[in-house]
């Protein structure tokens, strides 16, 4: 169970890994996440949003960047080994624009580094749903850019490149454009997926204009069931559990200096174990 | 033996850890009993033509038949007279609240004025049921011939664990679905291992297996499948939901969202289950607290006080808003807690967590109550005494007031009443819901509530499935 069917590195930290997972490719929709463990005797419980499923084949596939000692454990896993725990489908689907009611109309998605992944099932639910779709695609440097050709064939040529350092497309951060195209007035929606930092500006960018902006949080999980609350932040005024409430919320309504913090609440240990990992890998 | 004999043999006194080494290990704090113990306290018994400790046991264990082997020695006829109603002797016999249920109603306790000289009947269990484990004398349990008939069991917890070994017995085609990795429900991720050790659930789901009911962990219905599913698609004749209360119930004060304020639910099993406490070995992290508020007055708001001395609190505070007497916790528990150092503030409730002004902690605002008049249930309600603030000095919250219902199967279920505490309603004779076929208990029908009555759900609504599945 839980095999890895396929393993590939797309950049230096970030790998896309297949996983034999039939239950969650035949129900999972765009925006769910799975819940994984690398070790079940004392490792830890992760969350990763599906970057893309085949229900026929009976996969799913994750895209996840080495930050901390379970993702480093994945990584150096190979095809045919198996993934001790998986959980899911969990959260909530994304609500598509034009199969939730509301008419079709033109929506902006900003990837942000590795958010660009679970941006891909979104965009592509989105594209045939008969929206217009323009993708917004952010990362330090060319060599980042996670699913580039995937996401063009959604967007053609509503298909932006931001870096910082200039070395591919435009120079300067996603909320440039994304301001512009609000500005020019036609944006119906904007999901935003990415470093909770970039979300928050996002969400800040679109505010003046009204614009509707989602966006998908990645907090601390445990259960990933709603039983223990470790996920949960503030939401207009409300606690809420990400991971069963959520993923997805209204980026103008999060209290995100509290969900950064929330981020931060084990830095130190969860940057020892991963130490840990590292140095016991030198051994290997 | 006369009954003034009887009365005269002293109550025999359970060992334990030392309380200073124990608040600092994970190791089990009461020891067991040993056989000539255990021989002794049975023979306190009176052997009471009218039984009145059966009326406190809520699934009516024959005691005093189970006393009078135990009194002999014959521990072994003494389990098989518990397990004729109860099947989990070694949890119950560690964890039910005796001095509410049978010891309660006990007549040794009555003529010496005290309940804690009750005889010490769930000492006496769990002793039976360590034996038989701990020599491998158990014996084996014949299933009767197959139905046909495929039942599925959701959660495995008492309730769960239970409802799936009576069905099996019958014959049932049974498979257990749990969301977690590892089985047992409360048991693994909630009550700690110094309470309760893991080897004795994991024995008790090995126990199931032998009888051929099989289990997919990490399975979680709502979402991984649909309850309906089980039914229209994958060919199951009746479902058993036992998914627990599992929805953290917070205060909705000030500042309950700040690093360090932790619900009992993620505090404990960040330790029990992902076994945070290994440090540097286990990936999960636990919350280095120093001082460390606990709010509650339950077994939950206990069991993570202790937990926090363990995982290296200096001190740990327990804030309740009614005095002790009301406190729902076990008794053993609350005199255990104290023993090992946690500080009890009883007639006091948090009303704000105050920040260090970069995310986390830095104490805990408190008001003063006193006990007003009695409300409807009957307990005297607490009440604020105005202008009585104070802060505690703590850089760690665990809030332990309760669990409400978990919403992610009766959301996914059409069809699926729930009363407007969102528990699952369940005719009383067969704990069947309002979906022919699918059958619900424990605390996700009671409300949370204890080990005992849970496995007692599970055993009924295995009848209710077997007389639906024969019709
Ligand atoms: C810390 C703590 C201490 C306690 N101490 C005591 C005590 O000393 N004495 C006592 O008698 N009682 C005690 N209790 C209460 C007691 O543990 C519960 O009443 C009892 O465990 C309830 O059993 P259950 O089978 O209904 O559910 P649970 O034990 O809650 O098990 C439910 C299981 O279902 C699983 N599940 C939930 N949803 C799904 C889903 N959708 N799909 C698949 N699986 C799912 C969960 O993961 C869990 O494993 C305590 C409770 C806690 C939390
Ligand atoms: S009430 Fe007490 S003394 Fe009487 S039969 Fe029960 S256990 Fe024995
Ligand atoms: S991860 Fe435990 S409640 Fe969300």
């Amino acid at each position: 169970m839980n095999r890895i069917i396929s393993k590939s590195r797309l950049s230096d930290n970030v790998y896309k890994m297949q996983l034999e997972a039939p239950l969650v490719a035949q129900e999972r929709k765009a925006g769910q996440f799975v819940i994984l463990m690398v070790d079940d005797e004392l490792g830890e419980r992760i969350p990763l949003t599906i970057a893309d499923a085949d229900a026929e084949k009976g996969t799913i596939t994750v895209i996840f960047q080495t930050v901390g000692a379970t993702t480093t454990k994945l990584s150096r896993l190979e095809p045919g080994d198996s993934i001790a725990a998986l959980l899911g489908p969990l959260g909530r689907p994304t609500s598509i624009r034009g199969e939730n009611g509301e008419k079709p109309g033109h929506v902006v998605c900003v990837g942000g580094g590795i958010g660009v992944a679970p941006m891909h099932p979104i965009a592509q639910a989105l594209k045939a749903a008969g929206n217009k779709v323009t993708i917004i695609m952010g990362a330090r440097n060319e060599g980042l850019f996670v699913m580039k050709d995937e996401m063009a064939a959604i967007a053609g040529e509503n298909l932006i490149l931001m870096t910082d350092d200039g070395s591919s497309g435009r120079k300067g951060l996603v909320t440039e454009p994304l301001k512009e195209l609000c500005e020019a007035g036609a944006v119906d929606e904007v999901i935003a997926i990415g470093p909770p930092i970039m979300m928050k500006f996002c969400a800040l960018a679109t505010k003046p204009y009204g614009v509707k902006t989602t966006v998908s949080l990645n907090t601390i999980m445990i259960d990933g069931t709603g039983m223990c609350g470790g996920c949960r932040v503030s939401v207009g005024g409300k606690t809420k559990f990400v991971c069963v409430d959520g993923p997805e919320f209204d980026g103008h309504e999060v209290d995100w200096d509290q969900m950064l913090s929330r981020m931060g609440a084990f830095k130190p240990q969860e940057q020892a174990a991963k130490e840990h990992v590292c140095k016991a890998g030198i051994f290997k | 033996m006369t009954p003034k004999e009887k009365m005269a043999i002293p109550p025999q006194a359970m060992p334990e850890q030392d309380a200073a080494v124990r608040a600092r290990n994970m190791n089990e704090v009461a020891l067991g009993y040993t056989a000539e113990m255990a021989k002794t306290e049975a023979s306190r018994c009176l052997q009471c033509p009218t039984k009145p400790c059966m009326q406190g046991c809520p699934v009516a264990i024959n005691i005093p038949g189970f006393l009078a082997k135990a009194a002999e020695g014959d521990f072994a006829s003494a389990l098989d007279v518990i397990k004729e109603t109860s099947l989990l002797p070694a949890v119950c016999g560690r964890v039910c609240p005796q001095e509410k249920q049978c010891q309660k109603f006990c007549t040794m306790g009555k003529l010496l004025k005290d309940v804690d000289k009750a005889v010490a009947i769930g000492r006496v269990e769990r002793f039976c049921a360590d034996l038989a484990r701990e020599t491998g004398a158990e014996k084996p349990v014949a299933c009767a011939p197959k139905t046909g008939k495929k039942v599925a069991i959701i959660g495995s917890g008492p309730a769960s664990i239970t409802c799936a070994a009576d069905c099996a017995k019958a014959g049932h085609d049974v498979t257990v679905f749990e969301a977690f990795h590892r089985c047992g429900g409360v048991l693994v991720y909630g009550i700690p291992e110094f309470r309760l050790p893991k080897a004795i659930v994991r024995h008790e789901i090995e126990a199931i297996k032998q009888l051929g009911v099989k289990i997919e962990n990490n399975f979680v219905i709502g979402r991984t499948r649909k309850l309906r599913d089980l039914i229209d698609k994958d060919g199951f004749d009746a479902v058993f939901v036992g998914t627990g209360a599992g929805l953290p119930k917070f205060m909705g004060i000030e500042g309950e969202n700040l690093n360090g304020v932790f619900s009992a639910n993620e505090y404990l099993t960040r330790a029990n289950l992902m076994k945070a406490y290994l440090e540097g070995s286990a990936d999960t992290p636990f919350w280095h607290g120093k001082r460390v508020a606990v709010l509650g007055g339950g077994n939950v708001a206990m069991d993570a006080s202790r937990m926090a001395l363990r995982l290296g609190a200096e001190k740990v505070y327990l804030v309740y808003r009614r005095s002790e007497a009301e406190m729902p916790a076990r008794k053993e528990e609350v005199h255990h807690a104290k023993e090992e150092g946690v500080e009890f503030h009883m007639l006091e409730n948090a009303k704000r967590v105050i920040s260090d002004g970069k995310g986390a902690v830095a104490g805990l605002e408190c008001l003063k109550y006193e006990l007003g008049e009695p409300d409807a249930s009957g307990r005297r309600s607490p009440v604020a005494v105005e202008g009585s603030e104070f802060v505690l000095d703590v850089d760690t919250v665990v809030v332990a007031v309760g669990n409400a219902s978990n919403p992610l199967i009766p959301t996914t279920t059409e069809g699926l009443e729930i009363n407007k505490r969102g528990n699952i309603v369940v005719d009383p004779e067969t704990n069947m819901t309002s979906i022919p076929g699918v059958f619900a208990g424990g605390d996700i029908v009671l409300g949370a509530a204890t080990v005992i009555l849970a496995m007692g759900e599970g055993r009924k609504a295995a009848a209710g499935i077997s007389a639906y599945l024969s019709k």
